[in-house]
């Protein structure tokens, strides 16, 4: 694929089948080669846009243009018009009316470029993070002083609950249910914890956030302490994040000296500080309660839930613990309210969703679209096509704890739900692209050594099994695995699933789940032929492990 | 620079400084050991029966915790620190032939250090900067889009 300047696609489900949108995709490809365009104009089939009164349709982006019902003969006119004279193809466009949540917000965005949603990162990249008058400048602390002036607490969590704001962290949890609980629960104090752990590889949106525009992040913790009743906060910061940690430092004085934290903010009686704690490097503390655990000065090791952080969190106290993206939504859920909210993204999945696009792309980087967007929108508009014109193998979604999936699912819409009737996880939002060099038994190793290298090792089934997951798997990159090996590989993840403490253990059985689910044939060819048809692994015969010589025999737990 | 221990008094008042600015608390014990291994590149024993004992905490708690968390070190290392990033998008960016002329080039095995003490060699998990791959960071030196090519001009700039 290679940078192109149009991207259309045409529906292809079953009734827009029916109704000729095999030929509209002919003829499209047909006339745009006529006009001499097509190192252009890109044109892919879709499966079900989840609009059905018009099809077939074709899309047009970047304009976001909805075209429907598209017969072959109005191809010319269309491809005459949008492409050529560039102006919209007059009474061809469907209608407004009838637009389904899913693509709703396609509408809503039309005739804008770039085709990007701003919530969460309106200001990165517009103001100066470090001086507080430049946020104050831009809606900053609004939100803050509306909540407390005009609002009730539970004012406030029923604002973010009718939102449908859900956890941008990975697991997709409601926060207005989240905030609730903690509301809701007995003890006292409470605590607000913004988790900044960031450590999922390929993730990096929470970094930028920090470092663009920390205010945002302290003005919505402090709107989360008036909620659930909480006036400390702790931000838990990744130790190698130095410059957002300084940011953040500068941010917080800032704040207190200008009254937007400490006591009595904006005269409503209300307190709220937030101390900053930066950890030493593990994967691990990401997860909510070895967080905790890692404040409070231990290792950390994920706790046994229930009891839940939002009754029994720090210092076995009511704590709300929520993701750096999630909380950055709240200001502007405050500010704008829910139904404004509402506009963007789907109806189950409201909002935008920050992205990080990586690997065989021409260009890697960070975006904020609405949730719902494709795969193949993110590769074909942000990521500008594929490296070297190289051909999309499957992609690695939500970082290591993600899922990875085959080019054939890049139609499906990426929102919680849709993801989830699918089995992928959208995770973090890391979108890892990989073209045919990339080896899945070779990518494989190279997440279950991640996962040996970060398990606590509190629990057996993630400590054993993640260790020997990854030493079959070299073993198959080496060409000696055996059948055996696959069986037990199936087994360890299996266990790891239903066994494993914690999230960490449970999702490192992920990649071994979808490698044999989706390139089971593949896996195969590296153990019955001895050959890597992608070229990448080593496959020498020769691999002895320092650590496991001699005890081959071992069976996995 | 890394600070070595010239004698006892070296070793109360950096601990005393670090304990200071962050409260004889125990939630403090993992930003104290942090400040600790910064000033000297790991964590000294001697500094940590010190810290043991102005924060009234077992030895081997302090232990535990320490060889728990990677940027926390109970071994020496050397004058500059390697971190390779290990993690899937620098490894799809063909981060395995960056590792390798590290390797090459340095002549040694992950978590090893080098006999004149130059240089400690560490593989790390994901960095955060993934948007340049392969990534690799030395003391507080990050270098993005590293090629192996690339990586005989970065070590030479590390005396």
């Amino acid at each position: 694929m290679k940078p192109i300047r149009s991207l259309m696609l045409v529906s292809s489900d079953p009734e827009s089948t029916r109704r000729g949108a095999q030929e509209v995709h002919r003829r499209l490809h047909r006339e745009i080669k006529a006009l001499d365009l097509d190192d252009e104009v890109a044109v892919s089939m879709i499966g079900d846009v989840g609009r059905h009164d018009a099809l077939p349709m074709v899309i047009v982006y970047p304009e976001a243009v909805i075209y429907g019902p598209v017969t072959p003969e109005d191809v010319h006119f269309l491809v005459e018009e949008h492409l050529h004279k560039g102006r919209i193809a007059a009474g061809l466009q469907a209608s407004d009316r009838e637009l389904s949540g899913r693509i709703a917000w396609l509408s809503a965005r039309r005739g804008t470029l770039p085709a990007e949603q701003r919530i969460v990162l309106a200001r990165v990249g517009l103001i100066d993070p470090e001086n507080i008058e430049d946020y104050v400048m831009y809606d900053g602390y609004q939100a803050l002083g509306k909540a407390l002036t005009t609002m009730s607490p539970a004012d406030v969590i029923n604002e973010i609950g009718k939102s449908g704001l859900k956890g941008r962290g990975g697991a997709g949890f409601p926060t207005g249910m989240k905030w609730r609980f903690v509301s809701q629960a007995n003890g006292y104090p409470k605590y607000v914890i913004c988790n900044a752990d960031e450590s999922e590889p390929g993730t990096f949106k929470d970094r930028l956030i920090l470092e663009g525009d920390p205010h945002s992040i302290i003005e919505a913790m402090s709107i989360t302490g008036y909620a659930v009743g909480a006036s400390q906060g702790y931000i838990y910061i990744r130790g190698e994040y130095a410059l957002a940690q300084d940011r953040l430092h500068k941010a917080i004085s800032q704040a207190r000296q200008l009254g937007f934290l400490g006591e009595n903010l904006f005269g409503s009686g209300f307190n709220f500080d937030i101390h900053v704690h930066i950890g030493a490097g593990a994967y691990i503390c990401g997860e909510e309660t070895a967080l905790i655990e890692s404040i409070e000065g231990k290792r950390g090791e994920p706790r046994s839930r229930p009891p839940y952080p939002t009754t029994h969190g720090l210092w076995g106290k009511p704590s709300v613990v929520n993701n750096v993206e999630t909380i950055a939504n709240v200001p502007s859920i405050i500010r704008n309210g829910a139904a404004w909210y509402r506009h963007f993204g789907t109806s189950n999945s409201p909002g935008t969703k920050v992205y990080t696009i990586l690997g065989n792309v021409n260009v890697t980087g960070l975006i904020e679209v609405p949730m719902g967007i494709t795969l193949r929108e993110v590769i074909a508009i942000y990521g500008k096509g594929m490296k070297n014109s190289a051909s999309l193998k499957l992609a690695q979604t939500g970082g290591s704890s993600g899922s990875i999936i085959p080019a054939s699912l890049q139609d499906t819409p990426m929102d919680f739900d849709s993801y989830a009737r699918t089995g992928v996880s959208l995770g973090s939002g890391a979108l890892l692209i990989c073209d045919e060099d990339t080896c899945v038994v070779d990518l494989a190793k190279v997440l279950l050594n991640f996962f040996r290298r970060e398990s606590c090792g509190k629990c057996t089934p993630c400590r054993v099994g993640t260790q020997r997951a990854h030493q079959i798997l070299t073993a198959i990159s080496e060409g000696i695995g055996t059948q055996r090996d696959l069986d037990d590989l199936q087994m360890l993840s299996d266990r790891l699933t239903e066994f494993s403490h914690c999230g960490l253990g449970q999702t490192s059985a992920v990649p071994i789940r979808d490698i044999f689910r989706h390139f089971r044939a593949e896996v195969d060819a590296h153990v019955q032929l001895k050959v890597c048809p992608a070229g990448a692994c080593p496959m020498s015969g020769q691999w002895v492990s320092i650590h496991w010589a001699g005890k081959s025999g071992l069976s996995p737990m | 620079m890394l600070t070595s221990i010239q004698s006892e008094q070296d070793v109360i008042s950096i601990v005393e400084s670090a304990v200071t600015r962050h409260g004889a608390k125990s939630e403090s014990l993992v930003p104290i050991l942090s400040e600790i291994n910064q000033e000297f590149g790991y964590l000294p024993g001697e500094v940590l029966s010190e810290v043991s004992r102005v924060l009234n905490m077992p030895r081997s708690h302090l232990i535990s915790v320490a060889s728990f968390y990677h940027m926390l070190s109970t071994k020496p290392r050397g004058r500059h620190l390697i971190q390779f990033c290990e993690s899937a998008p620098c490894h799809v960016m063909h981060g395995r032939q960056v590792w390798q002329i590290l390797q090459d080039e340095l002549g040694l095995e992950p978590g090893q250090t080098s006999a004149d003490g130059k240089w400690t060699l560490v593989t790390s998990s994901c960095l955060g900067i993934c948007g340049v791959g392969p990534v690799i960071i030395i003391d507080d030196d990050t270098y993005g889009n590293v090629t192996p090519e690339r990586v005989p001009d970065i070590l030479a700039r590390y005396v």
